[in-house]
């Protein structure tokens, strides 16, 4: 394997993985917040034993979420060296204000998990409010610097191949607006439909208590408002994208000729030789539609530059299937949830087996439409600007680092997985470690 | 001069990391060492320590990394190929630190002896201790194979020399030196923060470690001078020398005070002694990033980069310290000994 290969892969697991802890550390708090808010307005206790829970869930990923996160920033400079020393000044300033942020969060974080008997409750849900607003703003303030990747914007290089940059570059960049809408918008659904399957699945298997129905409700109210929201931000991405970077709208829907009234592809397999897609369900002119509100509008197909410029468009297609599959079946479960429950009081049978089978959909989508922007970038590490071949670094070995930090991120995943598996044991958290047994023994009943 | 305050302010931030997550890397070695009747008792003392404050500690590297590679790009580059081994192996460590922590902490407790930790939660421990342990090591060679001359950069790249820039003697030394260091910075925190028998504890092994400090110190002195003369005469230069010197001065103090049993007097010495000793090193080190090839002012961003960060500071801070300040006040502040007590 070449060192381009090995680089991309040891960037894609790291960021495939931190991703998710990233998600959760934007979700989980926004949850546990909302939970311990009712609980001081309402009093029931269900709600604050639900938010000590998705405290621990936010301990224990945002954790993973930390570490794997420093290795990242660490992992621009190790593997792409030539990439950073061009653009490490541009797109610095965007990691140096998420610095601030990311710290906040840490901090506020520290006095949540830990500071339930040492805060007055105000503060303590001010703490908790602390951790779910800087975590939205450090996720913002970083896909800055991704934005700018996909449309670099204020800065120049001169004759002698210097660069002059506006220090505000990456918030320049106009993807960066859509792209931090989507991308909040995907953590919020991606942590509510996870969390949502574990109530689901404890309410399946007879605990339909206060605790698990309160856990349910309150994750698809979260979860059903954001995926409702999600295809209206799509929408305004891929008319964004379809504008600034019709290679990469043209990848994700498969589309090889440039053509008035173009036809939506779903499913089907692209074959980039031959420039058709096999097997395809044809929508005629929604895609023409889609990006540019005409039925009868041009839509640029890859043709329109050179094969050398091609993205991956098997990949790019397929991602992008997945990624809006799964959210209108996210969007058919919430709706299925608050029509049942408007019905009557008890979720069925069936709507809970759709949600556990649903809760790992959130994240698939999310993991998609990320494969989506990224590959759909290439071969572009900067779009336009510096080719991704030309950023990696020269040095051997990044075959052993891809291996070495492929086996030790399955290794965290898997251990992370069981504890969490542990967490939710279906009883509440209980603020005293002695009498948990007893009182989780009685739950098991 | 902007690009000098800007590594003035890299180098504050390394300082801040230093003195603070540097005990708590400490505070695993402590865990991996500990023994006797209180060795469990000791264990959740680190623990109960760590818990609160050490995700915020650990965020000053990622500012140290951000300071680098907006303000200094291309040193950062020279530095990602040049040590690409050990900057992995530093990432191993902390991938594995920090996780190995919180797993431990939700892990099952032992359920035929009550109260103790179960099979999983021990060896997470295991995994936190060794962590801890190799981290500052690996840390301090990356930083002694900055200064000692080693790694070479030429046109941008780090240029392969013969053996590892980070595997000679002087980086060496300097990564047993961190790990003295935040082994005796952990102890006195530790001290502090226990009261009784366990004080007793920590405050030998404070003695022991600030042996050790004291030690390494006298091992790299012979190599500074024969491996690194550059070095050797920037500390003893008419900038270094006085900050190094209060250094050591309060190096004294702090045995002075642990030795008399004044751990609040240990602490803050303590405290300046590491802040002087990585402040003097710095002044030493200037203007070079990485010596001898690659300067401040060479590697320095555009001077639009340069004055955002350097403007966005005092906002940023704003912001900080005061939330740094509560959380330390909340865990760290006089009502922490009452709650130990029980």
């Amino acid at each position: 394997m070449e060192t381009l290969t090995a680089a991309r892969a040891q960037m894609e697991v790291s960021l495939a993985f931190h991703m998710v802890f990233a998600a959760l550390g934007i979700g989980m708090p926004l949850l546990m917040t909302l939970a311990e808010a009712l609980w001081l307005r309402t009093g029931r206790a269900h709600y604050r034993d639900l938010a000590r829970k998705w405290a621990k869930a936010t301990a224990l990923t945002f954790a993973v979420g930390a570490v794997s996160g420093t290795a990242l920033s660490f992992e621009l400079g190790l593997l792409w060296p030539r990439f950073m020393a061009f653009a490490g000044g541009i797109i610095g300033p965007a990691f140096a204000l998420e610095g601030y942020a990311f710290f906040l969060e840490a901090i506020f974080l520290g006095l949540y998990l830990y500071g339930w008997e040492r805060l007055s409750p105000r503060a303590h849900l001010a703490a908790g409010a602390a951790v779910a607003a800087s975590g939205v703003l450090s996720g913002v303030l970083v896909v800055a610097a991704n934005a700018w990747m996909q449309e670099p914007a204020g800065f120049r290089i001169l004759a002698d191949r210097t660069v002059e940059a506006s220090a505000w570059a990456p918030f320049l960049s106009p993807a960066w607006g859509q792209m931090a809408l989507h991308s909040t918008l995907s953590c919020y659904i991606a942590t509510a439909f996870a969390a949502a399957g574990v109530y689901a699945l404890g309410m399946l298997r007879g605990r339909r208590d206060a605790y698990h129905r309160a856990g349910l409700t309150l994750a698809l109210a979260v979860g059903t408002a954001a995926a409702l929201l999600q295809p209206l931000s799509g929408h305004v991405s891929a008319q964004h994208v379809a504008r600034n970077q019709p290679v990469k709208l043209a990848a994700a829907e498969a589309h090889f000729h440039t053509q008035r009234g173009a036809p939506i592809l779903v499913g089907g397999i692209p074959d980039t030789e031959a420039r058709t897609v096999r097997g395809a369900f044809r929508i005629p002119r929604l895609l023409s539609f889609l990006a540019t509100d005409d039925f009868n509008a041009e839509v640029k197909g890859l043709d329109a530059v050179p094969r050398a410029e091609w993205p991956n468009v098997a990949v790019s297609h397929l991602a992008f299937d997945v990624m809006v599959g799964s959210a209108f079946a996210m969007i058919g479960m919430g709706l299925w949830f608050w029509l049942a429950s408007g019905r009557r009081r008890e979720p069925g049978r069936w709507l809970l087996r759709a949600l556990v089978a649903g809760s790992p959909l959130g994240i698939l989508a999310l993991e998609a439409g990320w494969i989506v922007t990224e590959v759909g970038r290439q071969p572009w590490i900067v779009r336009g600007v510096m080719l991704t071949r030309d950023g990696v670094t020269p040095v051997s070995g990044v075959l052993a680092t891809f291996f070495g930090f492929t086996v030790l991120y399955l290794v965290l995943g898997t251990a992370l997985a069981l504890l969490l598996r542990r967490l939710a044991t279906g009883a509440p958290a209980l603020p005293s470690p002695v009498a948990a047994p007893q009182v989780e023994a009685a739950h098991a009943r | 001069m902007l690009a000098d305050l800007a590594a003035a302010l890299t180098l504050a931030a390394l300082i801040a990391y230093a003195v603070l997550a540097g005990a708590d890397f400490g505070g695993g070695i402590w865990d991996a060492f500990a023994r006797g009747p209180r060795r469990d008792a000791q264990r959740d003392a680190i623990a109960h320590a760590m818990g609160p404050v050490w995700e915020a500690n650990h965020v000053w590297l990622i500012f140290v990394v951000v300071l680098l590679f907006t303000c200094f790009p291309s040193a950062y580059a020279a530095l990602g190929e040049g040590l690409f081994l050990p900057f992995h192996l530093v990432l191993l460590g902390i991938i594995l630190r920090g996780a190995a922590f919180v797993f431990r902490a939700y892990s099952p407790r032992s359920i035929r002896r009550p109260g103790r930790p179960g099979r999983g939660a021990r060896r997470w421990g295991a995994v936190f201790g060794a962590a801890s342990v190799v981290t500052p090591v690996l840390l301090g060679m990356c930083l002694g194979a900055v200064s000692a001359g080693g790694l070479r950069v030429s046109g941008g790249h780090a240029v392969a020399a013969d053996g590892a820039p980070w595997l000679r003697p002087l980086p060496l030394a300097t990564g047993g030196f961190a790990l003295a260091v935040c082994a005796y910075l952990a102890a006195v925190y530790l001290a502090n923060e226990t009261a009784g028998e366990l004080r007793e504890d920590f405050r030998r092994r404070a003695l022991a470690a600030g042996t050790a400090v004291v030690a390494m110190s006298a091992l790299m002195l012979p190599l500074l001078y024969l491996r690194a003369p550059h070095l050797w005469r920037g500390l003893l230069s008419a900038r270094a020398a006085p900050v190094l010197a209060v250094g050591v001065a309060a190096a004294l103090l702090s045995g002075w005070a642990l030795w008399r049993r004044r751990p609040r007097l240990a602490r803050a010495a303590t405290v300046a002694q590491t802040a002087c000793l990585l402040a003097g090193w710095g002044i030493a080190q200037h203007p070079f990033i990485i010596y001898p090839d690659v300067t401040i002012h060479a590697a320095a961003a555009p001077e639009s980069t340069l004055r955002f960060v350097l403007w966005s500071t005092p906002f940023g801070m704003a912001l900080l310290l005061p939330s740094l300040w509560w959380l330390f006040r909340v865990f760290k502040g006089p009502m922490m000994g009452l709650a130990n007590e029980n």
